[in-house]
């Protein structure tokens, strides 16, 4: 009975481990397949369309209703305190440090990131890769790079555009409708948030996000059960996985910057 | 399948997009645009005590925002704190005997540089110094003095 248990513990932790070891070789492989690709070919550009350009819809529709729920929170938390002046403060370091480069990163999994994993999972399904492979073509060169690089890229752009319309949204709800200082509102934010030390960090953030990201998406879709089920498991540990990554990420990456 | 040129317009105005949210988020947002180095003079003022002040914190005269704390350190033979000042270069007519003091705004706001202007014919120029700094108010010594006064006065009216 305990021995069948320790077994079961024993097959998971196992199965875990080399599931990792398969995903560390693979990124291998895609970084030593990463010179092949030529940048602004269309192999790329057709990705990033697909990747970052149709993310945009939701991307923006979420940057604007986070800010401009954080505009309407933080004018009812300041204006007990007189201070309604620094909304724009509040607003635009909750979105530059955390929020935008976080979200994006969760919206950008379940948007882009799933479909990164059904498509590739579904070329093994239907042995497209092995075809690849019959003709002497690298599936890694031909399919993998162009999607990682375009993942890759996407994420730190659609978390800048979020984060911007982000506090356009915060000005909208705090200086439109209710009525704070328009004046204020910016100047307080320029002198609170300073390039170096928010801005810049929050990028760095957004590029380790979009690292992340595009390793786990493309990696299940690869290493999928070439099945139908396993295609739509994959799809689930790709989102689930990179809400956890990218959580646990965030929370290591702002102790060692903030 | 989609018109290829179609694609890579979007994917340009993608890019576009994204760079001209980064150049907002660095421009508007932050305050990259207000801390360029050109277009200032710098003069310094020496305080014994400069409180919490902090580099790149105000500088103003009667109340108007002229420029930028640049810098602060101490003089180790001295043991002042020299703070360097940061001015726009429009306000190029500050008096030579213009005093200083560093000042707090509101009971918890940020400390801030006050310039206030004295008669002087000739202006201050880059690198020149200030003569009257007067140091922040440190809340602690107040308290301190405050309580030392309330003991002393409570022994002069046993006597």
């Amino acid at each position: 009975m305990i021995a069948t248990l320790l077994q079961d513990f024993g097959r998971v932790t196992l199965t875990a481990i080399a599931r990792m070891g398969r995903g560390n070789l693979f990124m291998l492989r895609v970084l030593h397949a990463l010179p092949s690709l030529r940048f602004g070919g269309p192999l790329l550009v057709q990705q990033i369309y697909s990747v970052g350009v149709l993310s945009l819809q939701i991307i923006a529709v979420s940057g604007l209703s986070v800010g401009m729920v954080l505009g309407l929170q933080g004018y009812n938390m300041l204006v007990d305190f007189g201070a309604e002046q620094s909304l724009g403060q509040a607003t635009a370091l909750s979105l530059v440090r955390e929020l935008g480069p976080v979200l994006t990163a969760l919206l950008f999994a379940g948007r882009a990131g799933s479909a990164l994993t059904a498509e590739i999972g579904l070329m093994k399904v239907t042995e497209q890769l092995s075809a690849m492979e019959m003709m002497a073509v690298d599936p890694v060169k031909r399919i993998i790079v162009p999607r990682f690089v375009a993942a890759f890229l996407s994420m730190p752009m659609l978390a800048a555009i979020f984060s911007a319309i982000g506090v356009l949204g915060g000005y909208f709800v705090g200086v439109g409708l209710l009525g704070v200082d328009s004046g204020a509102f910016w100047s307080q934010m320029q002198s609170k948030v300073n390039f170096g030390e928010d801005i810049l960090n929050g990028f760095v953030k957004s590029i380790v996000f979009g690292l992340v990201a595009a390793w786990i998406a493309v990696f299940e879709g690869y290493d999928a059960v070439p099945t139908t089920e396993g295609v739509s498991r994959a799809t689930t540990r790709t989102v689930v996985e990179t809400a956890f990554a990218v959580l646990g990420l965030d929370f290591i990456l702002t102790a060692v910057m903030f | 399948m989609i018109n290829k040129r179609w694609v890579e317009i979007a994917v340009g105005s993608f890019v576009v997009i994204s760079l001209a949210a980064m150049v907002m988020l660095a421009m508007r947002v932050s305050n990259l645009s207000a801390f360029s180095t050109d277009g200032v003079y710098e003069i310094e003022a020496r305080f014994h005590n400069v409180g919490g002040l902090k580099v790149r914190a105000p500088v103003t005269m009667a109340g108007v925002h002229i420029g930028r704390v640049a810098a602060i350190e101490l003089d180790s033979q001295r043991f002042d704190a020299v703070v360097k000042l940061a001015i726009d270069d429009k306000f190029n007519h500050i008096p030579l005997d213009t005093s200083a003091a560093v000042f707090t705004a509101g009971l918890l706001g940020e400390q801030y540089v006050a310039l206030e202007p004295g008669g002087d014919e000739k202006f201050l120029k880059q690198g020149d110094r200030i003569r009257i700094a007067q140091s922040a108010m440190v809340m602690e010594q107040i308290l301190g003095q405050f309580i030392f006064n309330a003991a002393a006065g409570d022994k002069e009216n046993k006597k």
